[in-house]
């Protein structure tokens, strides 16, 4: 009798274990997708290890663990939740009973304080079981009240395989790090049907909440991936970088040397300080060799943010990109930044500020955008920081890109210069025309430009770096080929900082 | 046909290139000053530059349209 019950659960698990129907497992290959199971395998170090509510809505018969995989496994031996879609079970929908496991792997993510991945393929809820999932205290919207407490508490990472649709397109919202699979992902509120009907546009999916789109062009996906074992690694990297949960601290690595193919940071910054170079470059020449993982690399590229390691040490990377748009920085640069800077600061990844910025974009077209208020965000986000922040003034800091760029008013733990630094309200160029357009305007040429370069050389020297050191502007100046040492050394000694940035109950955004 | 288009608002400091020539994807072709910034404005495919809409010391807005070229098939 025993033996024959065994069998039974057997049968029923190995059924449920299987998935949706073989018709929408050819699909999958087709669209070169994996199947839930798999993609857990390669997830984890070896597969789910617990699974809860395997048997969900079982009596349905045809709904085999409600269309979704929840559970705990290893991510490099870290205890990591998960919460999967499987799309081969009523397209990934959201009945009644995935919505509860979604939940309720999110309070045992709150419980244990350890990382949550959400791996999305899923067409949105179930119309037909509206009443039971969507409007309810455990309806759909507590998966994201859970989302919003988690943030900041432990890591809430996406990875989106197919669409992530309507409702549903707020859980990578709502998660530190979206990596998406080019081609197979997409998130929208509105499908393109949907748009068609409704506001008589005709776009297609790909155009209007594909991958590449929302990796390049709305900064909705932090990663852009080729391919799902890409994604997964992608994954499994980024946790590389991140404690547990806010109180832990990221893990030290073996140190390694900067890249050999590295060339050194002199030869890389032009003298002049309006060319542009490529500021990735510079990066790649300070930090551990192969440790950069950068994040938005599609979007705003006027300014870089990713993750590296310091000899050993982790660390996060604000940089200006001078090679696009001249390192100005714009409303989606800002709003990058400050995503980044609050997403280092929760989890105690001491910050590298790499500044070489002419400032905030100005003209009509960014002022109708807002871009004051986005600057704003960004400089916020910068000042409440209170992990080991240092700022390195490469080349020009002029006007709120200094202060943006967590220059001296802004608590840094150190602000450094290079010898080829000039800190400014704004550059001499602007400078002279501002202060002088009048007697300017009086001279005949050759005296104008005579005049001009006078002045510019007088400004020049009026905003040395020497003199700014001199004045204790800058804690130091340091020779490039000295930097990566300096840094090493400052972010080991900042390592016991204790910081609290205010009592209050929080900030009123500048949003 | 492709248009190139200027990646931010600026003032046209040189066109590197003229009706007529061969530019491949990647490649620098207008030199726009921004923000006392040189910056450079790439093609996204390559192409034969059939128009030059811009001079310089224009001024052009974000996404106005420096060249156009045309793409062969």
């Amino acid at each position: 009798m025993k033996e024959t019950w065994s069998e039974e659960l057997k049968e029923r698990i190995e059924k449920i274990e299987a998935g949706g129907a073989p018709k929408y497992h050819e699909k999958l290959k087709q669209q070169k997708k994996l199947f839930v199971r798999d993609r857990l395998r390669l997830l984890f170090d070896d597969d789910v290890q617990l699974e809860d509510g395997k048997f969900a809505n079982f009596m349905a018969g045809d709904l085999p663990a409600d269309g979704v995989v929840t559970g705990i496994g290893r991510i490099h031996g870290q205890t990591v939740c998960v919460m999967a879609n499987d799309s081969t079970v009523k397209a990934g929908s959201w009945g009644a009973r995935t919505v509860e496991k979604i939940i309720r792997i999110q309070e045992t993510a709150e419980k244990l304080q350890v990382p949550i991945i959400y791996l999305v393929d899923s067409a949105g809820a179930r119309i037909t079981d509206q009443i039971e999932m969507f409007p309810g205290r455990r309806g759909a919207g507590r998966i994201f009240y859970n989302q919003v407490k988690l943030s900041g508490m432990v890591p809430q990472v996406c990875v989106l395989f197919g669409p992530s649709a309507a409702g549903g397109a707020y859980i990578p919202a709502f998660c530190d790090i979206v990596i998406m699979v080019d081609k197979n992902a997409s998130m929208y509120l509105g499908s393109p049907r949907m748009a068609e009907m409704v506001i008589g546009e005709k776009v297609t999916l790909e155009q209007m909440g594909g991958a590449r789109m929302h990796c390049s062009v709305s900064g909705c996906g932090d990663v852009l991936a080729s391919s799902e074992e890409e994604a997964i690694a992608a994954a499994r990297r980024y946790l590389s970088y991140f404690p547990a949960n806010y109180l832990g601290k990221p893990a030290m690595a073996e140190p390694k040397q900067p890249s050999p193919e590295a060339r050194p940071i002199a030869e890389i910054v032009p003298d002049h300080q309006n060319s542009p170079f490529d500021m990735l470059e510079l990066v790649h020449s300070l930090v551990d060799e192969g440790t950069f993982f950068e994040i938005k690399a599609l979007f705003a590229r006027e300014l870089i943010t990713g993750f590296a390691r310091l000899n050993g040490r982790v660390i996060g990377v604000v940089a200006n990109q001078s090679k696009v748009k001249g390192g100005v920085l714009f409303v989606d640069s800002a709003d990058k930044a400050a995503r980044f800077i609050t997403l280092c600061d929760a989890y105690q990844i001491p910050l590298l500020f790499l500044a070489d910025v002419p400032g905030f974009m100005i003209g009509t077209q960014v002022e109708r955008a807002g871009i004051i208020r986005h600057g704003a965000k960004m400089i916020a986000a910068m000042s409440e920081a209170t992990v080991p922040k240092i700022s390195v003034i490469v080349r020009k800091a002029y006007g709120a890109g200094l202060y943006a760029m967590a220059g001296p008013a802004f608590e840094p733990d150190a602000c450094l210069a290079l010898p080829t630094a000039q800190i400014a309200v704004m550059g001499p160029e602007a400078a002279v025309n501002a202060v002088y357009s009048n007697k300017i305007a009086e001279l005949e040429e050759p005296q104008r430009t005579r005049f001009v370069m006078e002045k510019r050389e007088e400004y020049k020297k009026d905003i040395d770096i020497y003199r700014l050191a001199s004045e204790l502007i800058v804690d130091d100046i340091v020779a490039p080929e000295r930097l990566r040492d300096e840094l090493i050394a400052r972010f080991a000694a900042y390592e016991s900082k204790q910081m609290t940035f205010s009592k209050r109950k929080h900030p009123v955004y500048p949003v | 046909m492709a248009e190139v288009t200027a990646s931010m608002a600026g003032t046209v400091l040189s066109v590197l290139v003229a009706p007529g020539d061969r530019v491949e994807a990647g490649q620098d072709v207008v030199i726009l000053e921004s923000m006392k910034m040189e910056v450079p404005v790439q093609a996204e495919q390559g192409g034969i530059v059939s128009e030059v809409k811009v001079e310089e010391g224009s001024f052009v807005g974000d996404g106005e349209v420096l060249l156009v070229l045309s793409v062969e098939s």
